[in-house]
């Protein structure tokens, strides 16, 4: 029989370590950052412990304390309250960070106060040279009733310590580091003999937030004889406050010595270079810059190399398989749909690698200084500057990040307006279109247009983002008191290995997702453009050579026509037919239509798409780009070019504004808890969308 | 000298005697920014807003509002 699994949570304040700890133990690579609020859910791995007994470890979000006040806090007391939870842990992990050992050990009192057993992980132990620390773990082990690791989770140091006393973890004390209900003995006595089988400070816990726990509900406390309001409750929390500190502090007296002699000097100096009122502000900028930059001149090169790369694919593809319905699906539908994401590599790479570094360096706490107050005047809070650069990766995450914003309207905010942000789902589609109607030519000397262009576009889609904000801060008129409690973390140096990761695995997030959605429409889109209804689909061929306008063209020639007229007449062609009238007045054909509408699902397959459809569109083997076919499609009543200045332009702004991506609708509506948010997010972004396109290609037709 | 933590200068130690309980966060009183703990201002937001604090080694940014809040007793000037 296999011994029981031993179940590890690894709690901690914010930015502690836990993450890399958890990754040492488990081998798994979660993402780490110096940034407080990096873990927002649950994480769950597992780890071989010495003598082959497995254990589950889970990676929770940082919390200050027991009280929370955020909603990714708000995980951690879920969990600890509540006994029949699954992932109840037999041992808790408390991850502390060796410099900020004090502040760290105040969350160790209480959850040490609900009498689990209780490991304390000092981490970061290699700085402690560098700050002249010096601790005497026997002691502290002592006085603190429990049994410390001191842990290196950068260097690998002490890890193996730490799972000899995960292993023994029944041998650990369960007792109290002090005792809390002496701030107020009358009321904690009375709560005592009331529920005379619950754990005294769980009730407590329950009483001063929301959570709600198994049997025992917050209702039917309150109801009951103690209610206290809301102020006098907090005032106990403040008295409990301070007599956990007395109580670290006595014990920090003896047990940590701290040589301040030693240089601390270049927190201080960088910051005040970093937040200083006119460099802060150009360093900023600059460093945008550099990304902007990155993604549009340095991304080409690998660029044109994949895009040419998978058109060979293509065309050799259909050479060489052997001829038939299969081979056309591979060669024109999915080998295209596949390049259209893999090309957009080099560009998602350097953004995530950049956005990494800003976390890891601990810069990025410094942009919410810098940032609050400009943020706040649009309802929102420096920390939404987070999910707005990240947004620029991807949305999806970029919500989440919002989770440590404290107060619920500025989080709300941030959220409905995120997805205005470019995010690297937009680049292929402002890619291909900038390329094909912005000439590449140098303005002003330096200026690249296109690029110049691209980076237009980002801003409008931080314009589009900040306005609405300050609409939303309009109309959302709930009465609330802002407050903003920002961490500041040290600086550090970028781990090589945490940004590499990072980088590779979001990279491989994008890809596959897009992959598979790519994949799928691909095939979709391919077998309803090469099928269709009634006798014009099938006889095709024989009506285009009885019309005397085809009689003197060559058979390659004859064979395109009959392509389009098949395509025209297959079901995704009678689809975008219908929807023509709608999108007629921005510019569109129905072919860019059907694009649009399967952008619903993923940006990102617009340009597969188009691919998809103009292959269909004309008889294979000929050797084109999607660009260069994009480029040769003329609209066959006025003869222009379909994607010409106007229509580029208002297809840009269409991609700038619509609301075209499910898994945002879907991670909207699981961090508001409602679907009339998601709603609001959909309807209002892409009716902007659709007006500004239609002002815009009035103007410019 | 007697004044609230808005209104320190950049480099000033105060140490904190009372505040407004209910205008203040519970998180930062858990960070220690509590009454007899000394509070340094280490630098002010180019425009003004928030204020970044070294309390109890807790490095954290505020807001004006909830600076406004806490009373302090000054201890040091500026060098
Ligand atoms: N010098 C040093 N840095 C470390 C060590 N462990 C982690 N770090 C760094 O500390 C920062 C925070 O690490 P994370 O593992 O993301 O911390 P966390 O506790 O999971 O943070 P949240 O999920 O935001 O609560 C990262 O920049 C790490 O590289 C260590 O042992 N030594
Ligand atoms: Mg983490």
């Amino acid at each position: 029989m296999a011994a029981p699994t031993i179940k590890i949570a690894l709690i901690g304040n914010p930015n502690t370590g836990k993450t890399s700890v958890f990754n040492q133990l488990t081998g798994l690579n979660q993402q780490v950052g110096n940034y407080p609020g990096i873990t927002v859910e649950r994480k769950q791995g597992s780890v071989k412990l010495p003598g082959n007994i497995k254990g589950t470890v889970i990676d929770l979000p940082g919390t200050y304390s027991l009280n929370a006040s955020s909603i990714d806090e708000n995980v951690v007391i879920e969990l600890l309250l509540n006994r029949n939870d699954k992932d109840f842990p037999d041992v808790a992990v408390v991850v502390t960070d060796v410099e900020n050992l004090k502040r760290n050990l105040l969350l160790f009192t209480q959850i040490k106060d609900l009498e689990i057993p209780t490991i304390l992980v000092v981490n970061m132990a290699d700085r402690m040279d560098r700050k002249g620390i010096s601790l005497d773990i026997p002691y502290l082990e002592e006085h603190l009733n429990t049994k410390i690791a001191l842990v290196s989770s950068r260097k690998g140091i002490g890890i193996d310590a730490l799972k000899k006393l995960i292993l023994d973890y029944k041998n650990l004390s369960t007792e109290p580091c002090l005792n809390a209900s002496s701030i107020d003995p009358e009321y904690f006595n009375k709560l005592r003999n009331a529920f005379p089988n619950q754990l005294l400070y769980k009730l407590w816990l329950v009483i001063t937030q929301d959570v709600n726990f198994g049997a025992l509900e917050r209702n039917e406390i309150q109801n009951s004889s103690f209610t206290k309001t809301k102020s006098e409750l907090k005032r106990l929390q403040q008295k409990e406050t301070i007599k956990r500190y007395q109580f670290i502090n006595d014990v920090l007296k003896s047990g940590l010595t701290v040589d301040s002699s030693k240089a601390k000097d270049l927190r201080a100096k960088l910051d005040r270079l970093l937040t200083h009122k006119v460099f802060g502000y150009i360093i900023f900028f600059c460093i945008l810059m550099l990304i902007f930059q990155s993604i549009f001149a340095w991304s080409a090169i690998p660029m044109d190399f994949i895009d040419e790369s998978f058109t060979k694919l293509s065309s050799w593809a259909s050479k060489s398989l052997p001829p038939g319905k299969l081979t056309e699906l591979i060669a024109n539908g999915i080998v295209p749909g596949i390049g259209g994401v893999v090309i957009f590599i080099p560009q998602i790479a350097f953004l995530f690698l950049f956005i990494s570094l800003l976390e890891e360096s601990g810069y990025m706490s410094r942009v919410v200084f810098l940032m609050d107050k400009i943020m706040k005047r649009f309802g929102l809070s420096g920390k939404s500057i987070v999910p707005l650069i990240s947004g620029t990766a991807c949305a999806i995450p970029a919500i989440m990040a919002a989770r440590n914003i404290e107060n619920w309207r500025e989080r709300l905010i941030t959220i409905l307006v995120t997805p205005f942000t470019t995010c690297s789902a937009r680049l292929p589609v402002y890619t291909i279109l900038i390329s094909l109607i912005i000439p590449n030519r140098m303005a002003l000397g330096f200026f690249n247009l296109q690029g110049l262009t691209l980076m237009l576009l980002y801003l409008l889609g931080f314009g589009g983002a900040i306005l609405s904000a300050y609409l939303l801060n309009k109309i959302l008129k709930t009465r609330y008191k802002s407050f903003f409690v920002a961490e500041m973390p040290n600086y550090k140096m970028p781990l090589f290995k945490n940004v590499a990761i990072n980088v590779i695995e979001k990279t491989k997030a994008f890809v596959f997702g897009a992959g598979k959605i790519i994949l799928a429409l691909s095939i979709i889109i391919w077998f309803l453009g090469s099928h269709g209804p009634g006798d014009n689909f099938k006889n095709a061929e024989a009506y285009i050579t009885q019309q005397p306008q085809y009689m003197n063209l060559s058979q390659d020639e004859i064979d395109n026509e009959v392509a389009a007229y098949q395509l025209e007449n297959s079901y995704i062609g009678i689809i975008g037919q219908t929807i023509e009238p709608v999108i007629r007045p921005l510019g569109y054909d129905w072919k860019i239509g059907i694009a649009i509408v399967s952008s619903f699902a993923a940006r990102e397959v617009f340009v597969g798409t188009l691919a998809t459809i103009y292959n269909i569109g004309s008889s294979s083997d000929d050797e084109a780009t999607i660009k260069q076919r994009m480029d040769a499609e003329i609209n066959p009543v006025t003869g222009d070019k379909v994607f010409n200045f106007a229509t580029g332009v208002s297809l840009l702004l269409f991609y700038a504004f619509a609301m075209q991506c499910i898994s945002t609708l879907a991670i909207t509506k699981k961090e508001t808890n409602s679907w009339k948010w998601p709603l609001i997010q959909l309807f209002g972004m892409s009716t902007f969308a659709y007006i500004v396109s239609l002002v815009a290609y009035q103007l410019l037709k | 000298m007697k004044t609230s933590l808005a209104g320190l200068k950049k480099g000033q130690k105060a140490i904190i005697t009372d505040f407004n309980i209910d205008a203040i966060p519970l998180k930062l009183l858990e960070m220690g920014c509590l009454p007899g703990n000394v509070v340094e201002l280490l630098q002010i937001a180019p425009l003004g807003d928030p204020i970044y604090i070294n309390v109890n080694d807790s490095h954290v940014a505020i807001r004006m509002e909830t600076a406004e809040e806490i009373d302090v007793e000054i201890i040091t000037d500026t060098i």
